[in-house]
């Protein structure tokens, strides 16, 4: 705190490039591992300072602080939550005065303040609510989030946007993840290397326990927790949709829990534990997100500069993964893109036809296409199942597409999803009407 | 960055610029369950039913057992897919009162591969495959239903009876059921 009221520190463009003296120490000396065309100096720490970047989620304080602090001059933070008062004991850009307020904000606000030179922009809301051409304005991506959800739909997201034609358009993801003491940090080049569709398998499934023992045979105090939260709910409550965020839904839970628990002789039901059994709470580690946060931004600041050889480099490791359980352990390997990977196994490709033709003729076209040749297709846009094959109810309903015109049913440029029992993977065009 | 992007180039990937308005595309859950349903594997005893045929993600499935104690019956399940899918389950319920070990009467499934041991290497008809298992085995060991499952364990024959006048329609100690027979 005393150095921020040192007057000649925020005075003059030297004295505040001596804040980054150690940094420029890096930026402008080649090391052992640069690669031997990469040339140190001004433009360095110029790229570093224009590239754009975005931070978003859970680990967001310790993106954010580290960001700022390795020389990023313009970045941008999504975040739809709001402070909780649970969140100050690792939160550390907020104080009790910002409970109610949002996280987003008061962060860059923080930052801002701390680390002179540095322009933060918050938004509160959700990742989805932005668009291709929001996220088109960044060097790079580096997510701290903490849903599986909104890491797929980032990671779709992002490998839709490549284009052969615009170096631009290749955005590096940069995923951090923690679930107690464990951790990963992965760098995904999207299309080019193993995407999060790719490492689905990588997440574990919620532990879950068989519903009869919840049902008949409860022995702790988190099955009566579940049985409350997913059967009796459902008998009693039905028409109300429970919210987890609610204190009177999760009073209800609570009781119904206790008083089970007490039928089966089973102590230590808790409110906060029933909270933390019904919202799926894993406790937060500190130390873990300060680790996972300091990879990802490490990788950031190396891709952003070339300083030295970056995680996700293509056919080099890709996936650093650490666990803090028992004393501590990491490892760093390379996951394989999938080519079957529904996401960047097989991109769009532009189709062109003829919009009066029938679907029935397109598929028949299909068939013939050199670059298709597709015997038995079933296909869809994202809207409508235009013909199924099979299972027969299906196809009896989709029948009448058949005879319709492409244009009845897809729009100009539209992706339709095409499968074939003859392949493992789903093909994906793009239908361009021929004028 | 820049080595990145030549390295871009040189995989020379099929020239797939995308072009054109921006469309919405095609979710990975989607495509996942349009890929199951062409694998599934209905038979005789089962058919499915798409009240909205564009949504793939929900649709009933229809049980109708040739052999076993709930033979002449047929047994309704809904199926509710999120985006989430294949890292989440299907939600998969009965949508009628049945005399089942495993089912409850709200129609709640007791099936391993429901939850507990669901991975997303498993397909839509591993589900309908370990369900038309449940009829022609049901499994007292893990009960949903407790006085169905303590029936079928005490006394097999009177659970067989219990079986046939609940899907008649009738009551088993005092609790009555739906009819389901064809």
């Amino acid at each position: 705190m005393a150095e921020d009221s040192k007057p000649n520190f925020s005075n003059g463009a030297g004295a505040q490039r001596l804040r980054w003296k150690y940094l420029d120490n890096i930026l402008n000396r080649p090391g052992p591992f640069t690669d031997p065309d990469w040339e140190p100096g001004e433009a360095v720490v110029e790229g570093l300072s224009r590239a754009k970047i975005l931070g978003a989620g859970g680990l967001g304080c310790e993106i954010l602080k580290n960001l700022a602090l390795s020389g990023f001059k313009d970045i941008h933070v999504i975040d739809m939550d709001t402070i909780d008062v649970s969140n100050l004991n690792r939160q550390f850009l907020f104080r009790h005065a910002d409970v109610g307020k949002f996280k987003a904000e008061v962060a860059a606000r923080f930052v801002e303040k701390r680390v002179k030179g540095v322009k933060i922009t918050p938004y509160c809301g959700k990742i989805q609510d932005k668009d291709e051409d929001y996220y088109m304005q960044f060097a790079m991506i580096v997510c701290g989030l903490d849903s599986i959800e909104a890491r797929r739909w980032i990671n779709a997201t992002l490998v839709g946007m490549v284009d052969e034609n615009d170096p631009d358009s290749l955005k590096p993801l940069i995923d951090g993840g923690t679930e107690g003491f464990k951790g990963q940090a992965r760098v995904i080049f999207p299309t080019m290397t193993s995407c999060i569709e790719c490492q689905l398998d990588m997440h574990a499934p919620r532990a879950a326990v068989p519903l009869c023992t919840l049902a008949t045979i409860p022995r702790q105090p988190q099955h009566c927790i579940e049985w409350a939260h997913i059967i009796a709910w459902e008998e009693e409550r039905k028409d109300i949709t429970l919210d987890n965020d609610d204190p009177e839904h999760i009073t209800w839970l609570y009781q119904k829990a206790l008083k089970r628990a007490q039928e089966f002789n089973i102590s230590g039901v808790t409110y906060s534990m029933t909270q933390g059994v019904v919202k799926n709470i894993i406790p937060a580690i500190a130390s873990t997100n300060a680790i996972v946060a300091a990879s990802c931004c490490n990788e950031a600041f190396k891709i952003a500069t070339s300083t030295n050889p970056f995680l996700g480099f293509p056919e080099t490791d890709n996936y650093m993964m650490y666990t803090g359980d028992e004393s501590i352990y990491t490892y760093t390997f390379q996951h394989m893109k999938k080519p079957d990977c529904p996401v960047c196994g097989n991109l769009a490709k532009n189709l062109e036809v003829d919009p009066a033709f029938t679907l029935q003729d397109f598929i028949e076209s299909l068939a013939e296409r050199p670059e298709a040749q597709l015997k038995k297709p079933t296909i869809r846009t994202e809207a409508k199942s235009l013909y199924y094959q099979s299972p027969p109810a299906l196809e009896e309903q989709t029948r009448p597409n058949l005879s319709k015109k492409l244009n009845e049913l897809v729009s100009d440029g539209e992706e339709v999803a095409i499968s074939d029992p003859a392949f493992q993977i789903t093909f994906k065009f793009k239908l361009l009407f021929s004028k | 960055m820049l080595k990145i992007w030549s390295m871009k180039q040189k995989q020379q990937q099929d020239e797939s610029a995308a072009t054109g308005p921006k469309k919405k595309k095609v979710t990975a859950a989607q495509l996942r369950v349009q890929k199951d349903l062409s694998e599934l594997s209905l038979g005789s005893t089962m058919k499915t039913y798409f009240p909205n045929p564009d949504d793939i993600l929900n649709f009933t499935l229809t049980i109708e057992p040739d052999e076993g104690m709930y033979k002449g019956g047929r047994f309704n399940f809904s199926f509710a897919i999120n985006q989430n899918f294949p890292h989440d389950p299907p939600k998969v319920k009965c949508t009628q009162k049945i005399y089942h070990p495993n089912i409850d009467l709200e129609g709640n499934v007791c099936l391993n591969i429901l939850r507990e041991d669901w991975k997303p290497v498993l397909n839509l008809n591993a589900v309908i495959v370990g369900l038309q298992f449940l009829f022609l085995e049901p499994n007292a060991s893990d009960p949903l239903n407790k006085e169905a499952a303590e029936d079928l364990k005490s006394n097999r024959e009177g659970f067989k009876r219990n079986v046939r006048s609940a899907m008649g329609g009738g009551s088993v100690k005092g609790q009555s059921y739906e009819r389901v027979l064809k």
